[in-house]
């Protein structure tokens, strides 16, 4: 391995196989649209692994982001909602199959990321991959689940059906780096809602590596955004939005941070998920996707 | 054509209004520490009962009470059993169904015929259906083990005084949770009645809470610290406030708040039946309803004509007396109401839409206001989009399907919404693409306790109602 060059944190990557070649470094970009823009703001800050190595630089997300991403949202909120349940369900088990086949990428992410063993790496990568599956599994039962007949005490017909709330902020685990993040992208978009993910700020590279599995599987460009930087100047913008529908604020770990955010969700009367540090090996349940459903009745 | 009708009054003798009340706090009514306040019968400002307000140390005792039943009666009682004391509650609703009736009439001034017909018979309704499912939530779809809250504090409106205590009450009490409720200042009087059913149907104390009092009270009932939900029916403004007051705890929120439903008549629509649901949809309780449909999408080819039936149809609606069986309208629930039906029906004129009431002769006494359509409005038009929450219809036209899904989703409120047509598939297709909690075709303002309501958008969220309703009671 070469020798650290003393001031810059700089160190070649991934590259024991052969000392003799320069390793191509990977930049980290944001997820808007379908496409990887730098942020607009121009800013990037390291990214450090748990024991406090530099790992690489990230793209420092702005409030124009947070903006364009809603935007790119938005637009694509139309299309995958009325997608049929059965090509959802495809499309993301389509990524569970590239998540499958980038495992040992995800595995050297998280273990850098979160300072775990390798073993222990592995398995929650593992862990995420399935998880995956079984939301996109959810794709096709959810509406039967959870609509239904409403047996009326009249000669009308009334019929529950789960419909998909819109746009959706996602403040990303702050400690799950892959699973616990998979944990609360895939809730939202199995059912037809879009996301705007702001990732964990000190572990944002498994993030991003979703978002390149993402942009390569059949997932609609918008469905799936993501932002890298700082939680505290992002969120704001992202809880007063007007044009997003729920906040998932499951990856605040700031409280006096939280409840703002939910003040600021009020003014459009937001659905929200609050703070919280789940289990995320625990079984999952279906509270994450009826928080971001509505039920209409016919 | 002038139709005559004698006088068919209801007796209200069969109701027995105290000249004051207390809070009821633990199974008990109690005198309140705060300031006595007066409900009024709004259709002769007849004065009815003196009803206490409960102050901050009262709340302090109905949340403790509340606490503590969930903690060593309600919460650990099997299921079984809470299904017992819903069925009795349910029971008792039904017999003295009329006595409730006749009361919900004289407090809120909404005719005999729908608090009799609708209100008290869902009221019933909804407590057998909860009733039902105290026993069974391993099997309602939120996991093996759905567990209760704790104590909800539940905050209702005045225009279904009973009936929307039962919305909260009843799928509350079957979750295993204990309530505070505090019902609309100007309607306290069939929630203080449900707690003499209460304590008829030896409900365990504290259980149930009922303190009365104004705005004040309530905002100091949901920011109450002992409280693990809230549950809260009114105003979109009231809703944000509630929604700020909790952020940063752990309470669980529902809110089911304002709407402007559009109602959308197709010219393939049966006309005389849309003309009907049209009336029902907006004159149903004068208007005060959050779901009434307020905004008449007509399309352009059919406008003129429904409009010339609608205006003949309004004109045999009844105004007067609640507790006349031949009432079709009742009265303004109160002064402050009135005032904002008046002011928001004046800005309709002052902008330009066309002014239409009803040709009927209002009472001297008490708050009343004649079915009234306005006719040339526009989106840009303030009775277009603010909610009026009265006998008023702002009738706009459209002329492709497009079009009228366009307008109808033009609203930050997505509570629910009508389709006139006799083609199914047209149903179906602007049902799908209307962002509304109900939508109703070829009929209106239908409910029903299996049925869950509740808003999209700026009305709320949450679920009442049905399955789901359990929800918002409940941990899983």
């Amino acid at each position: 391995m070469a020798a650290r060059v003393a001031g810059t944190g700089w160190r070649p990557t991934l590259n024991t196989e052969t000392p003799a070649r320069l390793a191509v470094r990977k930049t980290y970009k944001l997820f808007i649209g379908g496409a990887f823009p730098r942020s607009e703001s121009g800013r990037s800050y390291q990214v450090h692994s748990a024991s406090g190595e530099f790992l690489a630089n990230a793209a420092l997300g702005s409030r124009k982001d947070v903006r364009d991403a809603v935007k790119a949202a938005r637009a694509a909120a139309g299309k995958w909602s009325a997608a049929t349940a059965y090509n959802r369900g495809q499309i993301l088990y389509r990524v569970a199959e590239l998540l499958e086949g980038r495992r040992d990428q995800f595995t050297a992410e998280v273990k850098a990321a979160e300072g775990i063993s390798r073993k222990d790496a592995a398995a929650t990568v593992d862990a995420a991959i399935d998880r995956w599956v079984w939301y996109a599994g959810w794709s096709d039962k959810i509406a039967q689940v959870y609509g239904g007949a409403n047996p009326v005490a009249g000669p009308y017909f009334n019929l529950s059906s789960p419909e998909p709330t819109g746009v959706v902020g996602v403040v990303a685990p702050a400690d799950s780096s892959l699973l616990g993040l998979v944990s609360v992208i895939a809730p939202a978009i199995v059912t037809g809602n879009t996301v705007v993910v702001i990732a964990a700020p000190d572990r944002p590279l498994p993030a991003v590596s979703l978002t390149e599995v993402l942009a390569t599987s059949d997932l609609p460009g918008g469905v799936v955004n993501l932002l890298t930087g700082v939680v505290a100047e992002m969120a704001p913008w992202l809880a007063s939005h007007m044009d997003v529908n729920a906040i998932d604020l499951t990856g605040v770990t700031e409280p006096t941070l939280g409840a703002d955010l939910e003040v600021a969700a009020a003014e459009n009367l937001k659905r929200v998920i609050r703070p919280g540090q789940p289990d995320w090996d625990a079984d999952p349940g279906v509270s994450r996707m009826l928080a971001l459903l509505e039920i209409k009745g016919v | 054509m002038d139709f005559q009708y004698a006088p068919a009054p209801e007796s209200r003798s069969i109701v027995d209004i105290r000249s004051s009340y207390g809070l009821f706090i633990n199974g008990e009514f109690v005198d309140g520490k705060g300031e006595s306040f007066k409900s009024i019968n709004p259709a002769d400002e007849e004065l009815l009962a003196d009803i206490a307000t409960a102050n901050a140390e009262d709340l302090d005792a109905a949340v403790l009470a509340a606490r503590r039943a969930f903690d060593t009666t309600w919460g650990p009682m099997p299921g079984r059993d809470r299904a017992k004391y819903l069925f009795r509650i349910a029971r008792i609703i039904q017999e003295r169904g009329r006595e409730l009736a006749v009361l919900e009439s004289l407090d809120n001034g909404k005719p005999i015929r729908e608090s009799r017909d609708v209100d008290i018979p869902l009221v019933a309704a909804h407590f057998f259906y909860y009733a039902g499912w105290a026993d069974k939530l391993p099997h309602a779809g939120f996991g093996p083990d759905p567990r209760p809250l704790g104590v909800a504090a539940q905050v209702i409106p005045w225009n279904f005084p009973l009936l929307m205590l039962a919305w909260k009450i009843a799928p509350a009490l079957a979750a295993g949770n204990t309530v505070v409720l505090k019902p609309a200042e100007t309607t306290p009087l069939t929630a203080l009645l449900f707690a003499e059913i209460c304590q008829q149907a030896d409900l365990p104390p504290g259980v149930v809470n009922i303190v009365t009092g104004a705005g004040e009270t309530g905002r100091q009932l949901v920011e109450h610290p002992g409280v693990d939900k809230v549950a809260f029916t009114g105003s979109t403004e009231v809703g944000r406030a509630i929604a700020r007051a909790v952020a940063g705890t752990a309470k669980k929120l529902s809110l089911e708040l304002g709407g402007k439903a559009a109602n959308i008549v197709f010219d393939d629509a049966p006309l005389d039946q849309a003309v009907e649901g049209v009336v029902n949809g907006i004159f149903f309780n004068q208007g005060h309803v959050c779901c009434a449909g307020s905004r008449l999408l007509l399309q352009e080819s059919v406008a003129e004509e429904f409009l010339e039936s609608l205006r003949r149809r309004m004109a045999q609606l009844r105004v007067g007396d609640p507790l006349d069986k031949n009432t079709d309208v009742g009265a303004i629930n109160s002064a402050a109401q009135l005032a904002r039906i008046r002011e928001l029906s004046q800005i309709g004129q002052d902008e330009g839409a066309e002014r239409w009431s009803a040709p009927c002769v209002l009472p001297e006494r008490g708050f009343w206001f004649a079915p009234t359509i306005f006719t040339g409005v526009t989106q840009a038009h303030r009775i277009a989009r603010e909610e009026i929450f009265g006998p008023v219809l702002s009738v706009l036209t459209f002329r492709t399907p497009d079009e009228a899904v366009e307008k109808a989703n033009n609203t930050p409120y997505g509570l629910s919404a009508g389709v006139w047509t006799e083609k199914g598939s047209r149903i179906l297709s602007i049902a799908d693409k209307l962002r509304a909690g109900v939508v109703w075709a070829n009929t209106f303002n239908k409910f029903d306790p299996t049925s869950p309501f509740g808003g999209y958008k700026e009305s709320g969220y949450g679920r009442e109602g049905g399955r789901h309703g359990l929800e918002a009671y409940l941990e899983h």
